[in-house]
């Protein structure tokens, strides 16, 4: 199990210094983050799991993190790399607070922040791992956007990464609109989730749902969906497969 | 462990078509608004025109992040341009300052696909279009990203004179031949038939390609000033 292996890289144009480590794959990851607007702020879901490969390694890693008092981050991807970012932007919060001048980052500065640091590695070859969303309220202003591990970035009302974007945004499209109440808010995101559930091999029962406002943050305490196994595709599934055991 | 994921790669493509084109006083620069990789949609309301300087407007289709980081580059240039010579840089001198931005980057390019539109310092419109690497052409009208190889051909057949040495197919005005010397850098539409031919190319160019679609953005130069229009394409 060789992180690098010693033969020699294939371009050189690709990889300028081929002998140096780098995150080549991911070990331990967490999957789709997704994220909304609603009426009053920002909500965002994540599941606990962390898989190593196709084994479900960890099963309660908080991916969902304040940041500041105005945002919000929910990362899937690289745990220890989403850990190492947390380290960044407590202490680009802590510097910021040491000016002691009455300003604090925004949502908007922060996911700025991250676009670039994400970018920043990607040029040397040397990327983090994950895919982030950053969610906000500052001066009334709502605010929920992602990055990628190659530094792309966006804003939407609903974003999500991973599975996400294959199986919870087309439910977003259908179903989001501005003036979701809390309760709705929370039910939509677990709609998503109970299909991510359902259809993500990676995911696990047991989630947090983050919420944003202008009043600050609320992580809620790790629950699980209810689920319904007993369709008869499900009790059995190889019969009439023949040669299956 | 097995190696799960397919190679690394610091690129991708986010797709996206750009369409810029010059008038004898006016310039029109479009571009959809959809951000897609591989085949899902980001998102459907993603700008990727930008406004460099007063007289000067840059649309950019390619990799999303690399885009950002060439606009940024600009920008900050054109604060200290802005500093140094207390004017507005002009649209050819962007021109080039692009050009040599991106060939700066020639074995590590950013990977966008640009045309720059805007009024050079008679007040005509003017198209630079690029490839990745910063060469780059001064044109009538140019079309770059993934739906460029539908609708440059359509441009060529409706705007291109079969030969420098002829006259133009099209001519409005016989007015526009004493005018300008060099045909070609322009084209002889009027403004509002400029804007209707972009926006026929890329209702045109969504229905065939994937990457293109949900919204088009116009941005119209002209010695009023800077005007921007939307018009919805198909979502699908």
């Amino acid at each position: 199990m060789n992180v690098m292996d010693s033969a020699p890289a294939k371009s050189s144009l690709m990889s300028p210094e081929s002998d140096i480590q780098r995150t080549q794959f991911p070990y331990v990851t967490g999957t789709s983050v997704i994220g909304i607007k609603y009426k009053d702020g920002i909500l965002l879901a994540a599941d606990m799991g962390g898989s190593y490969g196709s084994t479900i390694r960890y099963k309660s890693v908080d991916r969902l993190k304040p940041v500041g008092k105005h945002s919000l981050l929910g990362a899937s991807g690289e745990i220890s790399d989403f850990q190492e970012i947390m380290k960044y932007l407590d202490e680009l919060i802590l510097y910021d607070n040491m000016w002691d001048d009455g300003n604090s980052l925004g949502p908007k500065e922060v996911h700025n922040y991250l676009t670039r640091v994400m970018y920043n590695r990607r040029n040397k070859f040397n990327p983090l791992w994950n895919s982030l969303v950053l969610g906000g309220v500052k001066n009334g202003q709502k605010y929920l956007g992602t990055v990628s591990m190659i530094g792309v970035h966006y804003e939407d009302n609903h974003v999500a990464t991973g599975f996400g974007n294959h199986l919870a945004r087309p439910i977003l499209r259908d179903e989001w609109h501005e003036n979701l109440s809390y309760e709705e808010g929370v039910k939509l995101l677990e709609k998503c989730m109970r299909v991510l559930l359902y259809r993500d091999r990676s995911a696990v029962n047991k989630l947090q749902i983050a919420k944003i406002t202008e009043e600050g943050v609320t992580i809620s305490q790790p629950y699980s969906l209810k689920t319904f196994w007993n369709f008869s595709a499900f009790q059995n599934p190889t019969v009439g497969a023949e040669g299956s055991w | 462990m097995t190696k799960q994921q397919a190679n690394w790669s610091p690129y991708d493509n986010n797709g996206g078509t750009c369409v810029a084109v010059a008038g004898a006083d006016y310039c029109v620069i479009a571009a959809d608004t959809r951000m897609s990789t591989g085949y899902n949609i980001l998102t459907r309301d993603y700008s990727k025109i930008i406004k460099l300087a007063d007289k000067c407007v840059m649309a950019s289709s390619g990799f999303q992040a690399d885009v950002r980081a060439l606009q940024k580059v600009l920008a900050s240039r054109h604060l200290i341009y802005q500093h140094q010579h207390n004017k507005q840089m002009s649209c050819p001198a962007m021109g080039q300052l692009l050009s040599n931005t991106l060939y700066y980057k020639r074995f590590f390019p950013y990977y966008s696909f640009n045309v720059l539109g805007g009024l050079d310092n008679e007040g005509k419109g003017c198209v630079f279009t690029y490839d990745a690497v910063g060469s780059y052409e001064r044109v009538g009208y140019s079309s770059q990203g993934s739906g460029s190889t539908l609708i440059m051909p359509f441009l060529d057949n409706q705007l291109k004179s079969p030969s420098p040495l002829l006259l133009p197919a099209v001519v409005c005005s016989i007015y526009y031949l004493f005018k300008f010397s060099h045909m070609d850098a322009v084209t002889p539409l009027s403004e509002s038939e400029a804007i209707d031919l972009v926006k026929t190319c890329f209702a045109s160019a969504t229905e065939r390609d994937i990457y293109t679609g949900d919204k088009l953005e116009i941005v119209v130069l002209n010695a009023d000033g800077i005007r921007r229009e939307e018009m919805d394409l198909r979502k699908d």
